[in-house]
């Protein structure tokens, strides 16, 4: 059997798995819509966490990110778990005590407030749609890789399946469904890092094989001693040693975690266990799960760097491998050969500015020609980051049906992070505004059907993106973070920890961290990106690390306007000391 | 129960969360951003077959990752106990 044929057989299986899960897993109640009765066990859970938090991008971009960054590639290893801890630590248990349905619930009961709660709320939107348009764009993208089929098809094929399992199962659905999902996409990533490890450096174990020798067919030496010698040969920096100065790293890695923490699809998911003892056990699960998969992405990255160089390095066009051309054929490989040598000479710069424009016609050697404005560097090469997982496998000559694995894997890791972000959104709908602010005779019934009629809506939304994707996705990520960091992740905390804190602190710090944080990315994203080099930054932090400061301006301002403004009341501080014990947290309430 | 014993219960339990966020802050910004220079020039021993390593670039990419897991798993440890030693914990 041939790749597409492969693919077409394991994405089918995994789709009428996911459909199978979806009609046993039907919710009758709003607490199994909202928060799947609080009755899936902590194992499950961190499972379906893990498959929730690891988005197409965890999938599908992460390991070719790192592998064109190298050592500043661990802002995203360390930010994108560290936050688990804190999680575990600082919010998990007292939320699931609390033991309502969603993280603006918390704000405005906690600050006794429906302006606190419209904000969060608002956040809350912004956040998950910035997130959820990007994953259908991958699902997009491996249909139209892998399926070939158009994009636009593929995104509409992405959105049916979501729209089955979300609309009928809400978040019990959702939730075993990422359990299936989990195995399919950890399985996919693993299988191929083993291959290849055990191709490259004889050890079957990716994360020690990154750290040690080369067989003798691949020229022997350690991996990353053989990269740092190629990159210097090359001109880029050593892959070990980063470029970012170590402010920035220190501060983008910290908005990741604390981002990380304060997501509301991340929060969500501990609201879903029976105990409070669960939810700190479960964000431990969720983190062995996730790290399987993260302590992997690096050995990948120096893996395919390594073939990568190997391959193409001063390589004649004519004897490049099949891949080359397959992916050439997207856009997302191109070759100008500058100096008429018929080879490709792969050195640091960039071969052109932007991304290739390509024109009709073939080049002496069969290339795509591009028109694009040449620079006066000698690199020939334009290499789009996100292909290096999804061309990995074919990079390293393994056989079809594991290709056809990735597909499967990271569709799985798409649909399951846009599935948990639709929830968010409709039960910010549903819950928070419609109940809460304007109907709160609400009937249970009723809340059930709005719910589901948002979750559609908000697929069609999200698929809307997809195909038209505004061209400002990749940079609204640094604001989904910087948003969670300086917004979400200071008022809880200080509404656990600090009992004396009240409305008015909390709104105004809220507000202060958001307009701050905004203000900034805004500025050096969309008004004048021009000046986003590190000269004209504050202090150098670059937007992405900029939710660090948010977050900070929030808890000051927040700790000073609560010492000129009246306590809160009686009862919200005895809410507070009920919040820090675990015994009577019950079952998630209907208030 | 008791206000005094609920305050000596937190007390507990923030040092506990002190003591441990402290390790995590270490492995990760110490040893991963702030001291990756010097701690590069440490290398794994030959045996453990991960001797390509140099020790910061180590931390920042795996090594972190691993205590951050070992500290979630600590801490829940350390909790359950002191749940039933309070007579907190959940039926």
């Amino acid at each position: 059997m041939d790749v597409q044929a492969w693919t077409y057989l394991i994405v089918g299986l995994t789709f009428a798995l996911y459909i199978g899960i979806a009609i046993w897993a039907k919710a009758g109640s709003t607490k199994e819509f909202y928060v799947a009765g609080a009755g899936v066990p902590p194992l499950a859970n961190g499972m379906a966490t893990a498959a929730d938090w690891m988005s197409a991008a965890s999938f599908i971009s992460m390991a070719g990110l790192i592998s064109f960054m190298g050592y500043d590639g661990s802002i995203y290893l360390m930010g994108w778990t560290g936050g688990y801890v804190l999680l575990a630590l600082l919010l998990a248990p007292y939320l699931r005590k609390f033991g309502k349905f969603t993280v603006p619930d918390f704000v405005g009961d906690r600050y006794y407030s429906n302006a606190a709660r419209t904000v969060a709320v608002i956040c809350a939107i912004f956040v998950s749609f910035t997130y959820v348009a990007g994953q259908m764009r991958g699902v997009g993208v491996v249909f139209s890789r892998f399926l070939e089929v158009p994009i636009n098809f593929g995104i509409l094929i992405g959105m049916g399946i979501v729209f089955f399992y979300a609309v009928l199962g809400g978040m019990k659905g959702i939730t075993y469904t990422q359990v299936a999902q989990y195995c399919v996409l950890i399985f996919a990533y693993m299988v191929p890092a083993i291959f290849i490890a055990i191709q490259i450096t004889g050890t079957p174990l990716p994360q020690q094989g990154f750290g040690s020798m080369l067989t003798p067919e691949y020229g022997g030496g350690y991996l990353l001693d053989k990269l740092d010698g190629l990159h210097e040969q090359l001109g880029f920096t050593a892959y070990t040693d980063g470029s970012k100065p170590m402010i920035d790293v220190f501060f983008i890695t910290f908005a990741l975690m604390v981002g990380t923490a304060g997501l509301p699809h991340v929060i969500v998911r501990f609201f879903t266990v029976p105990k409070v003892r669960d939810a700190r056990i479960s964000a431990g699960w969720a983190l062995v799960f996730i790290a399987l998969l993260y302590t992997t992405a690096p050995a990948v990255a120096a893996f395919a760097r390594y073939n990568l160089i190997n391959t193409v390095s001063n390589t004649q066009y004519a004897e490049l491998p099949s891949w080359f051309k397959t992916w050439e054929g997207t856009g997302l490989i191109a070759w100008v050969d500058k100096n008429d040598d018929g080879a490709v000479q792969y050195v640091n710069g960039k071969a052109f500015a932007g991304k290739p424009a390509f024109t009709e016609g073939e080049g002496a050697e069969g290339q795509r020609l591009i028109s694009n404005e040449l620079t006066d560097n000698s690199n020939e090469l334009y290499i789009d980051r996100d292909i290096m997982v999804l061309a990995n496998p074919e990079i390293a000559n393994l056989p079809a049906w594991v290709i056809a694995l990735v597909a499967a894997g990271g569709l799985a890791a798409a649909l399951s992070t846009a599935a948990g972000l639709l929830l968010v959104i409709s039960t910010s709908v549903a819950h928070d505004l419609i109940k809460k602010q304007f109907n709160p005779d609400l009937s249970e019934k009723a809340e059930v059907t709005i719910a589901r009629i948002s979750v559609a809506c908000a697929v069609l939304i999200a698929g809307y993106f997809g195909i038209n994707p505004p061209g400002f996705v990749a940079q609204v990520v640094a604001f989904a973070f910087g948003l969670a960091a300086s917004s979400f992740f200071p008022v809880i905390i200080m509404g656990i920890f600090y009992k004396k804190m009240n409305k008015e602190g909390a709104i105004a710090g809220m507000l202060s961290g958001i307009l701050f944080t905004a203000a900034y990315i805004i500025y050096f994203k969309f008004i004048n990106p021009a000046a986003n080099t590190s000269e004209n930054w504050f202090l150098g932090i670059s937007p992405e690390g900029i939710g660090t400061v948010g977050m900070i301006i929030n808890f000051v301002v927040s700790f000073v306007v609560s010492k000129i403004t009246p306590a809160p009341p009686e009862d919200i501080q005895e809410l507070v000391d009920s919040l820090r014990y675990p015994k009577g947290a019950g079952e998630a309430s209907m208030h | 129960m008791e206000k005094g014993q609920l305050q000596e219960y937190w007390q507990t339990n923030i040092k506990y969360l002190v003591g441990l966020l402290a390790v995590w802050f270490v492995v990760s910004y110490g040893f991963g951003i702030l001291l990756v220079e010097p701690l590069d020039a440490i290398r794994f021993p030959e045996w453990t077959g991960g001797g390509g390593f140099k020790l910061g670039f180590w931390f920042a990419q795996q090594g972190s990752i691993y205590v951050f897991v070992l500290l979630i798993f600590v801490y829940v440890a350390l909790m359950n106990r002191l749940d039933k030693q309070y007579d907190v914990h959940e039926e």
